[in-house]
């Protein structure tokens, strides 16, 4: 007997329901708290060069982070999130892709803009919303984006990204690029219905697309066990059709191996796969957030002692790669210049007036370029309520 | 009396509304036990168990088809969406189905009793994902109710007439005013009509309009052109649908002049609805044309969210051109 799908099936004469549960799917771990492999792991190929760029992508945005974090307490910029926890998942995924291979991000993936080479200079720009962001200022912080480095500006609407990676994706094996594109998302994410739409589409139409879920226990204040049942978010690839992993997401040997196959995979086979990472949203979901309110403190405890840096670093130790004196320093050195660069894109100016109607359309249409000319006339009447632009036009 | 803010009054609404009729649940995501991300829902799933006071996946789309279900069945179903603009993924399941239940099936069945709270607007530092009004939109869909409370004390009397009324209602909730706005509210059950706009101040020259946050926006334009001696009625619309055309109308008969003020872009937005009914009904009444101050035609920016706000000097401005036209 086949089913739809010309696929054999096999049958059976009693009725028995399947369990949901029913589909385990284990997670794969390589790295050990201590720096030293499982038994009967194997290390994925990683050079020095690129394990080194890895690790120092991991610890700018954990600096970063911590500081961004200070600058939003201290009321200097208004919003912040950041990725405590999950470095390996994002920095691990984005090394293994191809440097021309798209990333679709969610918000919490600035450890893949790091190692794309997003400069210290383009972060602060962005959170400081000034004239030199390449967003114009017009979306809050943590919205990066660059074309640059294929890296697609997010969007704060959830989930949206996932079908359009499938687009994306399938345009790429239309052209004929051997580029794939990655998808990133929560677990929280996972249950909008662009994810339904987004797998389904690209597994009929066979995108060669790579969609990451970051499942880190929770979407703000809500616990994974109020999100989904069954075996989280892997085995729904499984359903759609296509090739899934889970990994740990703190072990960052196991995220770039499993991306590794998961990139060569897709681009032979011409087929979407699916990888979750399962690690911890260790900090607060953002600087609006206070996750005292629904979780408690030795359940955070308990994950911090999973640090995905500290692990690497022992590894690289280990390696002989890395001096952990001369890591020190830098990571002093580092803060420094973060503070530093912060201290100058704050004094950026803002956008100037015309970026208002700029990119609505390709130029602007006639009704904006009317309302333009009213506001400017506006603001030479009243030039003290309007401080950031008054002052700053003909 | 108690002093409440915005969110308290929401808070106690609810509370009323559920101890009042076991029909009465809330949902949507962060809504149960952390009460939800601006705290709306506290309390309430401790005070009510998680049957009817819980988290949703992170789905506005299922949060919509859900509460249609349960309307449906008769029960009436408080559904927050976290942002308005997260209710994008929910419009169809709104605009097709909630909004058309009872004309489809014939009255055979109805969503009447389903509330869907947001909250909406800008002057958050939000940028244009979070701080859109998309109240037209909606407007545009018959067979929806549309309310938007400008105080604590206006929110719990339409909060607790919307969830008792027997449509499909949205309730926009004007988050830069949650925490900022406290007044005197009555810890009592009382409810507020819908489809009544309130006259909150009488005037003779031109009839100020607006409705939720922009209530006070357009009172402080209003105290600067009084100062000068133009004598202004100030009006809140309340519900934008079923909206009081009575009553703007009659006001506009004696000051024959409207201002209308709106957060959301121009083209489209309600007040462009306002002011071709008024236009109609009040022609011959008009003095000078209908003036209306709204956001520009572009999505809501970050760094420049002075500029485009519809703020108390542009309206001011508005004001002074209709009187002195
Ligand atoms: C469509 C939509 N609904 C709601 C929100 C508000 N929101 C922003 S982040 C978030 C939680 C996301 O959780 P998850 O996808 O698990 O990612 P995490 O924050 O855990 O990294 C919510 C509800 C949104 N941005 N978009």
């Amino acid at each position: 007997m086949t089913n739809p799908n010309n696929a054999t099936i096999s049958t059976v004469h009693t009725a028995e329901f399947t369990s949901g549960h029913a589909l385990q799917i284990p997670t794969l771990r390589i790295l050990q708290d201590d720096g030293s492999l499982y038994p009967g792991a194997e290390a994925p190929q990683l050079d020095k060069a690129t394990a080194l760029k890895m690790y120092d992508s991991m610890q700018f945005i954990r600096i970063l982070d911590e500081r961004m974090l200070a600058a939003q307490r201290q009321g200097r910029i208004s919003f912040y999130m950041q990725c405590l926890g999950e470095e390996a998942a994002t920095v691990g995924s984005a090394a293994a892709l191809d440097d021309k291979d798209m990333i679709m991000a969610q918000y919490r993936e600035q450890g893949a803009l790091r190692y794309r080479g997003f400069s210290l200079e383009q972060f602060m720009n962005q959170l400081f919303s000034n004239e030199k962001d390449l967003g114009k200022g017009r979306q809050m912080p943590v919205h990066y984006g660059s074309k640059d480095i294929y890296y697609m500006t997010i969007s704060s609407p959830l989930g949206t990204q996932i079908p359009q990676a499938s687009g994306y994706a399938y345009a790429q094996k239309l052209r004929g690029l051997k580029n794939t594109t990655i998808c990133y998302f929560g677990e929280g994410a996972a249950s909008e219905g662009d994810f339904h739409a987004g797998l389904n589409m690209a597994a009929v139409h066979k995108a060669p697309v790579i969609f990451f879920c970051r499942n880190n226990g929770y979407a703000i204040s809500t616990p994974a066990n109020e999100q989904f049942k069954g075996d989280g978010i892997a085995c729904r690839g499984v359903g759609y059709g296509m090739k899934a992993i889970r990994v740990d997401g703190a072990d960052i040997l196991a995220v770039y191996k499993a991306t590794q196959m998961a990139r060569d995979y897709a681009l032979e086979h011409e087929e979407p796969i699916l990888i979750e990472s399962i690690a911890y949203r260790l900090g607060a979901h953002s600087s609006s957030d206070d996750p005292s309110g629904y979780r408690s403190k030795e359940e955070e405890e308990l994950w911090r002692k999973n640090d995905p840096i500290s692990r690497f670093r022992l590894w690289l130790v280990k390696q002989g790669w890395l001096d952990e004196e001369a890591d020190k320093a830098k990571s002093d050195a580092l803060r420094q210049e973060i503070l530093d660069a912060l201290k100058v894109a704050e004094k950026v100016a803002k956008p100037g007036i015309e970026h208002l109607m700029s990119d609505v359309y390709e130029t602007p249409i006639p009704l904006l370029n009317e309302q333009l000319e009213e506001l400017k006339a506006h603001i030479r009447k009243y030039p003290d309520a309007y401080p950031v632009t008054a002052g700053r036009f003909e | 009396m108690a002093k409440m803010n915005m969110l308290q009054a929401i808070n106690n609404a609810l509370d009323l509304a559920m101890a009042k009729d076991d029909g009465v649940v809330c949902f949507g995501e962060d809504v149960g036990h952390f009460g939800g991300v601006f705290r709306a829902t506290s309390k309430l799933q401790e005070k009510y168990g998680k049957a009817r006071c819980f988290n949703t996946p992170l789905t506005e789309q299922g949060i919509a088809g859900f509460a249609n279900g349960m309307a449906a069945q008769g029960m009436k179903p408080v559904a927050e969406i976290q942002f308005a603009d997260y209710i994008f993924p929910a419009f169809d399941q709104i605009v097709n189905e909630t909004a058309k239940f009872r004309y489809r099936s014939g009255n055979e069945f109805n969503v009447g009793g389903l509330v869907f709270r947001t909250p909406y607007g800008g002057g958050i530092a939000g940028g244009h994902y979070h701080s859109q009004s998309p109240e037209a939109y909606f407007a545009h869909t018959p067979g929806l109710k549309i309310v938007v409370p400008r105080d604590p004390a206006q929110a719990k009397g339409l909060l607790l007439a919307a969830i008792n009324c027997p449509d499909p209602v949205i309730f926009f909730e004007p988050k830069k005013l949650y925490r900022a706005s406290v007044g005197e509210v009555s810890e009592e059950y009382y409810e507020i009509p819908l489809g009544k706009a309130e006259v909150l101040q009488q005037g003779k020259d031109v009839t100020v309009l607006a409705w939720g946050a922009q209530m006070e926006i357009i009172q402080k334009a209003v105290d600067m052109a009084q100062a000068e001696g133009i004598s202004c009625e100030v009006i809140d619309l309340r519900s934008i649908q079923p909206w009081d055309v009575d009553t703007v109308a009659e006001s506009v008969m004696k000051t024959g002049r409207l201002v209308i003020n709106h957060e959301a872009p121009l083209t489209g937005g309600f007040a462009a609805e306002i002011a071709s009914t008024i236009q109609k009904k009040c022609f011959l009444h008009l003095e000078s044309p209908i003036e209306r101050v709204c956001g520009l035609d572009i999505p809501y920016p970050l760094a420049l969210e002075k500029e485009y706000v519809p703020d108390h000097l542009k309206t001011y401005e508005a004001i002074k051109r209709s009187v002195n036209f």
